[in-house]
């Protein structure tokens, strides 16, 4: 009889499964739940996206593409950092087509970091940051952003962080979520501390294109002396609508581009083709589309973040992402406790703050990826809610 | 396209401080401007878009191409000015192409619009020729789609 936990690797099993499995279940055994949860556009995928997908099928285009990419989207991907970033990628050896935003995040931790090294993480952020540095030997150290500082990080918490041991920073913004963005003046602040360091930065910027209020994103890598040392993780799930066709890339200097592509080469080879060619369309033709979903999302993160603060709750207003992140503390309920009552009265689905990390404690995220109309229905209820709590 | 345009055009009529929270601007100065827009005739009015399949009611609709000889002193306009005075027309364009006017119709029955069009329209002065076509099935009306339902695909919750 074969003892599987003797067997299992050390470091997969000490990996901490998802805390909130038990929510997700039950919200997925209930009828007629109406879910404020989910990380991912309502939109289609522009027609035009898929309409080059199919067009590939059709012409059999379906066999590996080189390793980094097709060499016509890491071009396309190349231009478009210039034109809405001022980046300089070359196209040969410092960009790298992956599948989504979580395969350029796993294989570049893995790409730097050795046992011990640690890795500085700001939380609340997405949950797939700490397990990866645990499963290469690393050490996660937690920077708790604060509502009093609208869940940036702080050039302060940083400095109080590093140590000789600090290999690599996690720059999760615009953030999922709280919605946070960096501006430019507070990268300013982060790259001041990172300068004359041998600190790298991976920064997931997979929301870039959705900021509100006029503030267009920044990339640390624009800032003096950061392109060097950052990992820029990009995708098109998100801001093109295509979650389901598994597509993101990195881009870093050529010496870490070239050890990122063995592990992609060994574990994967290239992203899927179809996706490829779909993407590539994307990324050359498709910023009007970005845009008119964008003007969509930001009319919605009015509407929720004023329905929130009517329901007196305390929401900070989110200036990137798809999220709104309402404070709960004044219920007295916990967010675990207030998300399972939530669903069993009002049959509502969102997710506990702590999901994102223990900080997160005391918040819900809840997404706006859904019509104004489907948002009404939702937000009432959870106003029902919060006045039956009296 | 001006987002409060834009804005009305998705979503229909809304009261001004619903309209100045999703825009992002001073109720006040939201519903000045939709006076203005309303006065200058720039919204013409807000209707509901309905599936007629799932009234219950009888309907029918059918767009007729009219041939017209124009008149001397004022082209389509009389029999446009007409045509568009009559309850069972819905809307009225003028076309290039093959034929002029352009009329929607709606009744209870094909009967109703099959009469309809030999007693009212092919009878007016300077009326040449009529080509009835029925609707047999809406697929997309407004940009609202018909045909297919959409389902919600997502998850109920992900990360």
């Amino acid at each position: 009889m074969i003892s599987y936990d003797q067997i299992l690797s050390d470091k997969v099993k000490m990996v901490k499964p998802s805390g909130i499995r038990k929510f997700f279940d039950l919200a997925s055994e209930m009828e007629g739940v109406i879910s404020l949860g989910v990380g991912e556009p309502d939109f289609d995928t522009p027609y035009s996206v898929r309409q080059a997908g199919i067009r590939s099928l059709e012409q059999g285009r379906t066999y590996y593409t080189a390793n980094n990419g097709l060499m016509e989207l890491r071009e396309g991907i190349s231009r478009y950092l210039q034109r809405r970033f001022s980046l300089s990628y070359a196209p040969k050896d410092e960009i790298l087509v992956t599948v989504g935003g979580s395969e350029a995040i796993d294989i570049g931790v893995r790409a730097l970091v050795n046992p011990g090294d640690e890795v500085i993480i700001p939380q609340p952020s997405f949950v797939c940051y700490e397990p990866i540095v645990q499963l290469c030997g690393g050490v996660p150290v937690i920077i708790e952003t604060k509502v009093e500082d609208e869940f940036r990080l702080t050039a302060k918490d940083l400095k109080e962080k590093i140590t000789s041991k600090t290999k690599l920073l996690i720059l999760p913004f615009p953030n999922n979520p709280t919605g946070a963005i960096m501006r430019r003046e507070d990268l300013e602040e982060i790259a001041q501390v990172l300068r004359g360091t041998d600190i790298c930065v991976l920064s997931d910027e997979i929301y870039a294109e959705l900021t509100y209020g006029g503030v267009k994103h920044t990339s640390i890598a624009q800032l003096d002396d950061m392109w060097e040392r950052t990992l820029l993780v990009g995708g098109f799930s998100k801001s093109y609508a295509m979650t389901g066709w598994r597509l993101g890339y990195v881009c870093a200097p050529a010496p870490i581009v070239a050890q990122i592509k063995k592990i992609h080469q060994f574990a994967i080879m290239c992203a899927p083709t179809t996706s490829q060619y779909a993407a590539i369309e994307a990324i050359n033709n498709c910023d009007e589309e970005i845009e008119a979903m964008r003007d969509e999302y930001d009319a919605r993160r009015r509407f929720i973040v004023d329905a929130f603060n009517k329901m007196g709750l305390d929401c900070f207003s989110p200036r990137g992402a798809f999220y709104v992140f309402p404070c709960i503390k004044s219920t007295g309920l916990s967010s675990a406790a207030f998300c399972e009552q939530l669903l069993q009265a009002k049959k509502i689905a969102v997710v506990p703050g702590d999901a994102f990390g223990a900080c997160g404690e005391g918040y819900l995220r809840v997404s706006y990826c859904y019509s104004i109309k489907h948002l009404k229905k939702a937000v009432e209820k959870i106003g029902e809610f919060i006045r039956e709590l009296g | 396209m001006d987002k409060l345009l834009r804005l009305l055009r998705k979503e229909g009529a809304m009261e001004p401080a619903q309209l100045a929270i999703l825009l992002g601007e001073e109720e006040a100065a939201v519903a000045a401007r939709l006076r203005e827009l309303e006065d200058q005739g720039v919204i013409m009015g807000y209707r509901a878009i309905l599936d007629f399949e799932k009234t219950g009611e009888d309907h029918v609709e059918a767009l007729i191409d009219l041939k017209v000889t124009p008149r001397k002193d004022c082209g389509f306009d009389y029999v446009a000015n007409k045509i568009a005075q009559m309850k069972e027309v819905e809307s009225l364009y003028l076309m290039s192409g093959g034929y002029d006017l352009s009329v929607k119709v709606v009744g209870k029955t094909f009967q109703d619009i099959a009469m309809m069009v030999a007693r009212k329209l092919s009878t007016i002065e300077g009326v040449t020729g009529t080509k009835t076509h029925f609707v047999l099935k809406k697929y997309k009306e407004e940009n609202v789609l018909f045909s297919t339902e959409k389902i919600d695909e997502r998850g109920l919750t992900n990360l």
